[in-house]
This record gives structure tokens, C-alpha cells and sequence, in this order.
């Protein structure tokens, strides 16, 4: 299990724009990083580095267990890493049951691994409506349902509370707090503050 | 409720498990979206009903050409719906979620690739010899046709894919997939046409057949690498 | 030859080469274009022989330009360097334009030798197909906004295509085979009287040096442009 994360020297180049430079962090398990920052001040981009969906242009990006040995990215990244990025991943024409199916089997899930998710995120009553037919903030709960479904380490999140009402944002803060307790990782970029205790990366932008 | 959300072991659906899983999934979007494999069907019938209008109806003119048209027919309709193949996980941030699964993504594009001759490969191979056959093909070449169809579609399937994952975030996609396609479907074109026209010519067709399934084994190296490699290059 | 790699030094290298390739290149199409029209006609084919001093260099160093546009690709994928981009990217236009001349001028060749402008032999499809190829790579290229993606993905085609080439080429000759053509005087081949060698080898250099020149001349272009971009982003922040 991703005990460490630790990003050493990383750079990040989007185009001729350098989004940051020689960036050195460590987050141990039990611990939450908020990426807080200007648009296009590189918040997605690390994060999507971290998920190994973009080549950093320099530095390294490594996963230890708690034994401090280092896992092999490709693995770490298969089994234990969640991306929420600001698009919810689901198909319009599916069902809730069968996105958060397709979710939860796709990335490995535990016994009770959907019904868990549906009761964290109130999705029982959709479970039979298409996608198309719901709200923003419920797709958001939906792709949200994998994190529950699929436990998995280190949880990478963009803006994730942004399509949330007042309840459910109460409700996700409290299912990272338990995730947190539960030795887990986040790291996720925010406007706002996160209604957990965190530490902050400001990846500061010209604004 | 007071479960934590990490302790539980996760069950890793396996390699079996997340290949079905994805398979299901790929096959479920090709049939809801659009109808997938009777779009392709009624496009191949049409181009079918095309051909005698323009060039007129006599078998003695079809005849010798209809094993041909069949399988520029195939070539054709096969490019339909390979732009639905990735586009739209990418613009919905599937593609993401299928990067972060168990599998690599060689694997996840092999097996999209798969879902698209099940869903449309397969149903143009079974109405081939139905077409060639309106167009004047002996009956007894049927079987030939639906066999040779079949290997050809994995062939189009495997190459259209790569295509589709290079034209990822491509102005006018579709477009230009058919563009950086076609030339590579021309060694299945000339081995399956060539397949039937030598069983009509009373030659064996097996080292066209031969030939066809060379190019499919071969086609399938390359999409593994250079899809996956184009999949990744989009999603950065 | 990594040493060139580095743009600064490549720059270096080339400033001066790339006046003396051209210098050579006018100076072989002088002598092989006075050698072509100097031998005297074929036997069989008459004036219409001259036409294969063009056709064949042409359409050899198409196909070679192609090769150069797969191997630089390669170094482009595996290493991500910028110069071997701009290296393939600039091979397409210059491969492209001596394919298109191949086809032509071997259409021109068809009308007094087949009676016919086109005719489907394994040797004109080939270029034919190797022409598609170039049309794919530069679609995809113009079509992808983003320049580093559409750069990438424009390299794992123009690989692809270099592995794909021999086996469109061998399927167009196993298809030439199956429709029996007409035997004729097949151009370039053993066939060839030596009294042509001079004249062809000329051309053949010849086109060869123009497509080093053209090539070059493209590359240091593209490197170029890509600083004016880069200064022009640079301004556009300090803004």
C-alpha cells in the first residue's frame, strides 16, 4: 500500500509555459495537501502527473510502502491511486447502476464495494436513471461512488467539492476524514478551503 | 457505515475479471450509441444498392466485380463508427479512468479493438455474402466471403483503431481517420478480393487467406504499441 | 552525429553546408539534364526514354525522403527531441512534391509508351499508395492544434507507415501478379542500356543532393520558427 509519496525536483512544461519548477514535496499516509493557486497555475497538471497521465519534464515522481521501499509506479498507479479530475468521466446514455458498476469493477472493489458507495453518496434513488438525466452535482457524487467503492490509497482530486450543495460537500468532507484515518492520502486542488485539516501548496500563477 | 475506507483489501478483478468487464462495457456503447453495427450493416446495403444504379444492373457486368465491391464495401463501412472509439472518452474523461485500471493500456486498447469487430466486424462479415451474392457472386463462394470477411474485419478493426487513437483531439476526426486509414487497409482489400477471385478463377484461395491472417497477426503488434502510445500522447 | 542534436550546434553546422548541397544540386542538374538530352533515344522507346532520368530519381528519393521522415520520427518518439521532429516534419513536403513529380512524369511516360495516361501496374500504385502516405502524415499533422500532440501523434504514424510501406508494397505486387499485366520495358530496371548509366546516376545524385538541400533548408527553417514562437510566448508574458 502507498505509504509516501514524494515528488523530488519536478518540473512541468505546458507548451512554451513553465508551470513550475524544481517542485520537492512529501506527503506521508494520513495526510491531505491542498494545491491552491491562480488558473493555469498547474494544479491539474501536477495532479495528472501524479496519476502518471503527463510526462513531467523533469524530476521524479516515486510511491513507497510503509517499509519505505519503493513500489513500481505502473502497479502503484494500476491498484492504488484514484484521479477525480473536473470531468466526471460517465456516460450519458448508461445507467447510474451501470456507471458505478463498470467504476467499481474496473478499478477493483470490495466485497460490498457498491452498495457502500451508493449509501456514502446518496445514490440508491438513481441507481436506474440514465446519466443524462442528472444534476451536476449528482454526476459528481456518481464518479465520487469509486472512491468508496474502489479503496484505494492515495486519492487525487480536482476541485471536487466544486458541483456539491452545502450536504453533500458536509458528507464528502466526512469520507475523507475517514480516509484519512484510515492511513490514506489526498492531495487535491482547491479554490476553496478544505473543510479538513490540511497542508497547503500554493503553485502561486500570475493570476 | 463505520467502515474505513482504506483497511479492506480491495478485490482486484484480474486480468480475465477487467477484460470482461471492459469488453461489456465497450460492447454496450457500441450497440446504445447510435446504433453501432446497423448503421454499418445499412451503409454496406446501401452501397450495395449503389453500385448496379451506377453502373447497371446486368450479372454479366456485376458478376465479375461483385467479390470487389464487397470488400471495398467492408473497407468502408468499417471507418463509420471508429471515431465514437476514443473521442468521446477522452472528451468525457473515461479515458483517465481507463488509464488508471489493472490493465495497461495496450491491453485496453486491444480490447476495445475487439469490441469493435464484435460489434461491427462481425455483423459486416455475416452480411457480405449476402451482398456479394445480390451483386452476382456464385452461392457456392459464400462461405469463402463470410470467412475471409471476418479475418479482413479484424484486420479493419485492429488498423481503424489505431487510427482512431491517432486522430484523438483531430479537427474534423472522422474525416481524418478514413484519410490516415485507407492506404493501410490496401493489403486486406487486395488479399480478400484476391481470396475470392481466385476460388472464382478455380485457384486455391488459401495463400490469400494465408496472407490475410499474416497481416492481422501483424496489425495487431502495431495497434498495441502505437494506439496506446497515441492514447497517451492525447490524454497529456 | 548526436553531437548535431543539439539545435545550436546543428544550426552551426548547417549554415554553411546547406549554400554548398544547393551549389552541387544546381550544378548535377546541369550536367545530368545536358547528359539526358545528349544520349541518343532508345531503340524501342525513343525520346521518351529522357522521361526516366526524371521519373526514377524522383520517385526513388520520394521513397527515400519517406524514410528519412520514419527514422527521424523514431528518434523523435524515443528520445523526444525537438530536432528530430522538426527533422520529419520537414522531410514531408519536399518527399510529397518528388512523389507527386514521380507520378506524373511517369503518367507523362504512360500516354506515348501504354497509350494511356494511368495504368494500374504494381510500380505506379506503389508511389500512388507511398503519395496516401504523405497525405496521412501531413492531414494529421495540420489537424491536431496542439503542436506537441499533433507532433507526436504525427511521428507514431509516420513510424507505422515506415513499417507498414513494405507490406502495402509487397500486397499491390502479389495483386499485380493476380491480374496478369501487360509485359513491358519495366523502367530503372536490369533492362537498362549502359548508355544511360551516365545520364541516370547524374539524375540520380542529382535528386538526391536537391532533396539534402531542400531538406535541410526546411529543417532550419522549422527551427526558426519554433524560436520566433517560443520568443513570441516569452513576450507575450513579460506583457
Amino acid at each position: 500500500m502507498i505509504h509516501t509519496l514524494t515528488l523530488a525536483d519536478l518540473t512541468v512544461i505546458r507548451g512554451e509555459r513553465r508551470l513550475f519548477k524544481g517542485l520537492n514535496l512529501e506527503l506521508k499516509a494520513g495526510q491531505a495537501l491542498a494545491l491552491t493557486g491562480a488558473n493555469g497555475a498547474g494544479k491539474t497538471s501536477l495532479l495528472r502527473a501524479i496519476a502518471g497521465l503527463l510526462r513531467p519534464d523533469a524530476g521524479t515522481i516515486a510511491f513507497r510502502d510503509g517499509d519505505g521501499n519503493l513500489l513500481d509506479e505502473r502497479t502503484a498507479r494500476g491498484r492504488e491511486v484514484h484521479f477525480l479530475g473536473h470531468q466526471d468521466a460517465l456516460k450519458t446514455g448508461r445507467t447510474t447502476r451501470e456507471e458505478l458498476g463498470f467504476q467499481c469493477d474496473w478499478l477493483g472493489h470490495t466485497q460490498h464495494g457498491f452498495d457502500h458507495a451508493a449509501e456514502a453518496f446518496g445514490l440508491q434513488p438513481l441507481l436506474d436513471l440514465e446519466v443524462r438525466r442528472l444534476s451536476a452535482g449528482q454526476r459528481r457524487r456518481l464518479a465520487m461512488g469509486r472512491l468508496i467503492g474502489s479503496p484505494r490509497a492515495l486519492w487525487l482530486l480536482d476541485e471536487p467539492m466544486a458541483p456539491l450543495d452545502v450536504r453533500w460537500r458536509e458528507a464528502f468532507a466526512d469520507q475523507m476524514r475517514r480516509h484519512l484515518d484510515a492511513d490514506g492520502l489526498i492531495v487535491a486542488a482547491v479554490h476553496d478551503p478544505l473543510p479538513i485539516p490540511v497542508r497547503t501548496l500554493d503553485l502561486g500563477g500570475l493570476g | 457505515m463505520s467502515r474505513p475506507s482504506v483497511q479492506r483489501e480491495p478485490r482486484p478483478p484480474g486480468l480475465r475479471g477487467a477484460t470482461r468487464v471492459l469488453l461489456e462495457r465497450e460492447l454496450d456503447l457500441a450497440w446504445s450509441g447510435g446504433g453501432g453495427p446497423l448503421l454499418a450493416c445499412g451503409f454496406f446495403v446501401c452501397l450495395t444498392a449503389v453500385l448496379p444504379l451506377a453502373v447497371g444492373g446486368d450479372f454479366r457486368t456485376l458478376g465479375p466485380v461483385a467479390g470487389g465491391v464487397a470488400w471495398l464495401a467492408l473497407a468502408l463501412a468499417s471507418l463509420l463508427s471508429l471515431e465514437r472509439l476514443f473521442e468521446r472518452d477522452l472528451e468525457d474523461g473515461a479515458l483517465d479512468l481507463l488509464a488508471l485500471g489493472h490493465l495497461p493500456m495496450e491491453a485496453v486498447v486491444m480490447i476495445k479493438a475487439l469490441a469493435q469487430w464484435i460489434a461491427v466486424g462481425v455483423p459486416l462479415g455475416l452480411t457480405a455474402p449476402i451482398a456479394a451474392m445480390a451483386l452476382g457472386l456464385p452461392p457456392g463462394l459464400a462461405p469463402l466471403t463470410a470467412l475471409s470477411a471476418l479475418i479482413g474485419g479484424a484486420g479493419f478493426a485492429l488498423t481503424g483503431t489505431l487510427g482512431a487513437a491517432l486522430a484523438l483531439g483531430a479537427r474534423r476526426g472522422g474525416l481524418l481517420i478514413a484519410v490516415v486509414v485507407l492506404p493501410l487497409f490496401i493489403p486486406p482489400v487486395v488479399f480478400g478480393a484476391g481470396a475470392l477471385e481466385r476460388a472464382s478463377s478455380g485457384q486455391s484461395p488459401v495463400p490469400a487467406l494465408a496472407f490475410l491472417g499474416a497481416y492481422v497477426l501483424f496489425a495487431a503488434v502495431i495497434t498495441a504499441f502505437a494506439s496506446a502510445a497515441a492514447v497517451r500522447n492525447a490524454q497529456e | 552525429m548526436f553531437g548535431l542534436s543539439n539545435p545550436q550546434r546543428f544550426m552551426a553546422f548547417t549554415g554553411p553546408l546547406t549554400p554548398i548541397l544547393w551549389g552541387l544540386a544546381v550544378v548535377l542538374l546541369a550536367v545530368g539534364s545536358w547528359l539526358s538530352f545528349t544520349v541518343p533515344a532508345d531503340y524501342q522507346q525513343g525520346e521518351t526514354v529522357r522521361i526516366m532520368f526524371v521519373h526514377v530519381p524522383a520517385a526513388v528519393w520520394g521513397l527515400g525522403a519517406y524514410a528519412a521522415l520514419g527514422v527521424s520520427s523514431f528518434f523523435a518518439l524515443v528520445f523526444r527531441h525537438a530536432l528530430a521532429d522538426a527533422a520529419a516534419r520537414a522531410a514531408a513536403l519536399p518527399g510529397a512534391a518528388f512523389t507527386a513529380l514521380a507520378l506524373f512524369t511517369g503518367s507523362l511516360w504512360g500516354k506515348p509508351m501504354w497509350g494511356t495516361w494511368w495504368v494500374w501496374d504494381a510500380r505506379l500504385t506503389s508511389v500512388l499508395v507511398l503519395f496516401l502516405f504523405y497525405l496521412g502524415y501531413m492531414a494529421l499533422r495540420a489537424s491536431i492544434d496542439d503542436e506537441q500532440k499533433g507532433a507526436r501523434a504525427a511521428a507514431v504514424l509516420g513510424l507505422v507507415g515506415l513499417i507498414n510501406l513494405p507490406i502495402v508494397k509487397f500486397s499491390v505486387d502479389w495483386w499485380n501478379t493476380l491480374h496478369q499485366p501487360a509485359s513491358f520495358l519495366t523502367p530503372g530496371s536490369s533492362g537498362l542500356d549502359p548508355v544511360y548509366l551516365p545520364p541516370f546516376l547524374t539524375m540520380l545524385a542529382a535528386y538526391g543532393v536537391l532533396f539534402l538541400a531542400l531538406w535541410l533548408t526546411a529543417i532550419r527553417t522549422e527551427v526558426r520558427r519554433r524560436r520566433v514562437v517560443t520568443l513570441r510566448a516569452r513576450q507575450a508574458l513579460e506583457a
